[in-house]
């Protein structure tokens, strides 16, 4: 755990210190980290001079586990243990997962379809969320000794489509690989920061981002650092995994007319063939044709020739299937195609040919390629994190997100009722009043929907809670207040309270399929193994640090801003300073954690005080803005 | 001492606002609130940065929006626009509600964008008048009775555009 250094109350500490913040891209395919380093975002290599590491995990024998280019080159001798593109599976059940005949994996057939997937291995029973984890664990490690320090704070990104159900996976991986989530930010956002920032890049621009297997297409208006999503869309089970995978299918047929006995394809065998159908397609990108060559396991020799033509034809339908979003996405904006100032392509899958006429023609100007579409989302996560750190100053980038799917709940008869509309700006909160059905009802069943559809059973579930203890009551005369928040992460919480009587029930959405807190709990237990002694030790110096980070703070904000409260106010945060102070000498990181709270607790008035009074000053002319000109 | 929409934005309570001044006031602000600018602060702080940029961006969004802005400046005058009680619509208006859906469901099932496009285009143009005229109506004349109807229709004809909107998605596959 990174341990931030903090000086006496009152003495800040050095001004200048440089605080470690990195931007990682978990991608499908490669992953990437990069930071900000005097003022220029770079992407940090391993020690072989790579900047992208492979998305492939495999577990080995001895227990060890191998990430990156190590674990893809084992990939076709040892299918089943090397795991890639286990993004596609983060915040899914088996269910969801569409052509999994095809994938060399042992999933883990569950009786319970709802329940989280599992992959069988040498290892164990493992959740894409613990796979993502090592990926996540490999980049720490690189990042760490590259920087020569802890890492304060991280913003990974993730595709801007990712449900709640995915994004939560994402953050729980973070957790587990001992990150501090500053923030998730959406790939094509975090595009349109290193391009904007790069270019001084002013009006609308569309980022189109096809990545290994997700897709995403968001509109941006960027005025003066600020980056204003308009609106996005996507499809998160689309990228060029599925063309490596329609060329696979050729091979096959290909294969199929040549021979009469072919028999189901080993597990081996079908990662070699998606291997060798991946570097067709790369080599596609620059020639006219590419040849297939190798042995299969039972000594039949696979010799193809596949021509860019052919590539273009059986692969159409997937190029075409990222307009249907794009159209959608510059409906919502409301914008024509003349409001395009500029149109910049995001991830590999990019690099095809027939990707790029296609963005062409649709928006009838050559798109932008000046940089590397591999790593413009790792540079602008690691942009966004120098900023969310305070490393840079503080008003010239500003992110307005937006939710990328309705949010709504099931009401009589399987509808939705659609309660925060897709392309809401971030943080959103909204409420709606419902009732009950019949009389005398005294319990209420509010599942949570994400989705388009009108009907429940063709969005997305995210949760289903109970509000009981609604007093009895003729159908119809209660009032239960359902209130929808979304954070800047783009996570739900959502709450319900009777208005009569004030019942109340409260869900931070956690998914059916996703891990629950007990879960992670163990696994970061059996991770760390350490002995129960170091855990304390290492709670109490948590507890501590976070202590004197609120004391620093708030001693600052009071010597600053102490004459918006009253002499009683300020008296009652000065006693909760002094008891943190006495709390945290002693050894007792429960005790240090709740005077903690009530340290907040007690600030929270003059927080608000602090908010009103610097949106004012913002609003008088007298701002930043004017002076630093 | 809680503020109004028109005063958070610091504008004038008026329909015809100067979309540009609002758009700036909304940024600055955000600059200020927006949770980003609290990572590393103490949960107190967040909150109050959550609770401010949430009710920045929901005032931007009644504001932006002519039809909310309407609904919004008669709520500021006591009057609820929208209404069980109050579902009255003169005939001719209805008619043309009438007209524009069977075209929607005709267009649908021959599976015509451009003629829903078309649609939307025509629909535009009476959201148009009818914001002129509420232009007249709120900020001039000051009648509220003929405001309310106005805004009614306007936030009616959302409600057909976003209809029509939902359709061409449902077809444009």
């Amino acid at each position: 755990m990174a341990l931030l250094q903090i000086s006496e109350p009152g003495m800040s500490a050095a001004p200048h210190q440089h605080k470690l913040a990195v931007g990682i891209d978990l991608g499908t395919t490669n992953s990437l980290v990069a930071t900000v380093k005097s003022g220029m975002a770079t992407v940090l290599q391993d020690e072989h001079g790579h900047a992208l590491l492979p998305s492939v995990v495999r577990y080995m024998p001895e227990g060890e586990v191998v990430v990156g280019h190590d674990a893809q080159a084992q990939q076709s001798a040892d299918p089943v243990n090397t795991i890639a593109s286990a993004k596609r599976f983060m915040g899914r059940s088996l269910k969801d997962i569409a052509d999994r005949a095809h994938i060399p994996y042992n999933f883990v057939d569950s009786s319970d379809s709802t329940k989280i997937l599992q992959i069988q291995t040498r290892a164990g029973l493992k959740t894409p969320v613990e796979i993502s984890a090592e990926i996540l664990k490999t980049l720490k490690a690189r990042a760490e000794k590259s920087l020569g320090g802890d890492l304060i704070g991280v913003v990974i990104t993730v595709p801007a489509y990712f449900d709640d159900a995915q994004r939560q996976a994402t953050k729980d991986a973070a957790r587990l690989a001992g990150l501090n989530v500053l923030r998730l930010l959406n790939e094509p956002t975090a595009a349109a920061v290193a391009y904007g920032l790069d270019n001084a890049a002013e009006g609308t621009f569309v980022i189109y981002d096809l990545g290994g297997g997700t897709f995403d297409i968001s509109i941006l208006k960027l005025t003066k650092g600020v980056f204003e999503v308009l609106a996005t869309n996507g499809d998160s089970a689309l990228g060029g995994d599925d063309f490596d995978h329609r060329i696979y299918c050729w091979v096959l047929d290909r294969i199929r007319e040549s021979t009469s006995d072919f028999n189901p394809l080993s597990e081996n065998d079908t990662r070699l063939l998606l291997t060798k159908a991946r570097q067709a397609k790369e080599w596609l990108t620059d020639n006219h044709e590419a040849q297939i060559v190798c042995r299969l396991s039972n000594g039949l020799l696979v010799d193809v020739t596949l021509s860019a033509t052919q590539f273009v034809e059986f692969t159409q339908q997937l190029v075409i299937k990222t307009l249907a979003p794009t159209r959608k996405a510059m409906r919502d904006a409301q914008l024509t195609l003349e409001d395009i100032k500029g149109v910049v392509l995001v991830g590999g899958a990019t690099r095809m040919p027939q990707v790029r006429h296609a963005v062409e023609e649709y928006f009838k100007q050559t798109p932008l390629t000046n940089l590397d579409p591999d790593k413009v989302v790792a540079l602008g996560a690691a942009i966004q994190a120098n900023a969310l750190i305070g490393n840079r100053s503080e008003d010239d980038l500003l992110l307005l997100d937006v939710t990328p799917l309705s949010l709504g709940l099931e009401t009589m008869g399987g509808l939705v009722e659609r309660i925060i509309p897709r392309n809401s700006t971030l943080p959103v909160a909204r409420a709606q009043d419902f009732t009950t059905y019949k009389d005398g009802q005294t319990a209420m069943s509010i599942q949570v929907v994400q989705g388009e559809r009108e009907l429940v059973a063709d969005c997305r579930s995210l949760a289903r809670f109970e509000l009981r203890g609604i007093p009895p009551m003729a159908a119809g005369a209660a009032r239960i207040r359902v209130t929808f928040q979304v954070d800047a992460d783009g996570l739900l919480s959502v709450s319900a309270r009777e208005q009569t009587n004030g019942v109340e029930a409260h869900v931070v959405v956690k998914p059916s399929y996703g891990l629950s807190e007990d879960e992670i709990t163990h696994m970061l237990k059996s991770s760390f193994g350490s002995a129960e002694a170091d855990k304390v030790a290492r709670m109490l110096a948590e507890a501590r640090v976070s202590a004197g980070a609120i004391i620093n703070s708030v001693t600052l904000a009071l010597a600053a801003d102490g004459h918006l409260i009253n002499e009683q106010e300020k008296q009652a945060i000065e006693t909760e300073i002094q008891n943190l102070q006495t709390v945290s000498q002693a050894e007792d990181a429960a005790a240090i954690n709740k005077a903690v709270d009530a340290l907040n607790h007690a600030t929270e008035a003059f927080a608000a005080a602090r908010m009103n009074a610097s949106v004012s000053h913002a609003l008088s002319g007298k701002n930043l803005d004017s002076i630093n000109l | 001492m809680s503020l109004n929409y028109f005063e958070l934005f610091g504008l004038e309570p008026i329909f015809n606002i100067e979309l540009a001044t609002l758009e700036s006031n909304f940024r600055k602000i955000q600059s200020e609130s927006h949770p980003d600018r609290f990572v590393t602060a103490p949960a107190a702080e967040k909150l109050s940065a959550m609770q401010q940029a949430t009710l920045a961006n929901e005032a931007y969004l009644s504001l932006k929006n002519p039809a909310n802005r309407a609904k919004y400046l008669l709520e500021l005058q006591g009057i609820t626009a929208i209404s069980e009680t109050n579902t009255a619509m003169p005939t001719d208006f209805l008619m043309q509600q009438m007209e524009w859906r069977e075209a929607t469901e005709d267009a649908v099932s021959a599976k015509d964008i451009s003629t829903l496009d078309s649609l939307l285009a025509e629909i535009r143009v009476e959201a148009k008048s009818l914001q002129e005229s509420l232009t007249s109506l709120l900020d001039v004349q000051k009648d509220y009775a003929a405001a309310t109807d106005a805004t009614r229709k306007l936030i009616f004809i959302d409600k057909v555009s976003e209809d029509i909107n939902r359709a061409i998605e449902q077809i444009d596959i």
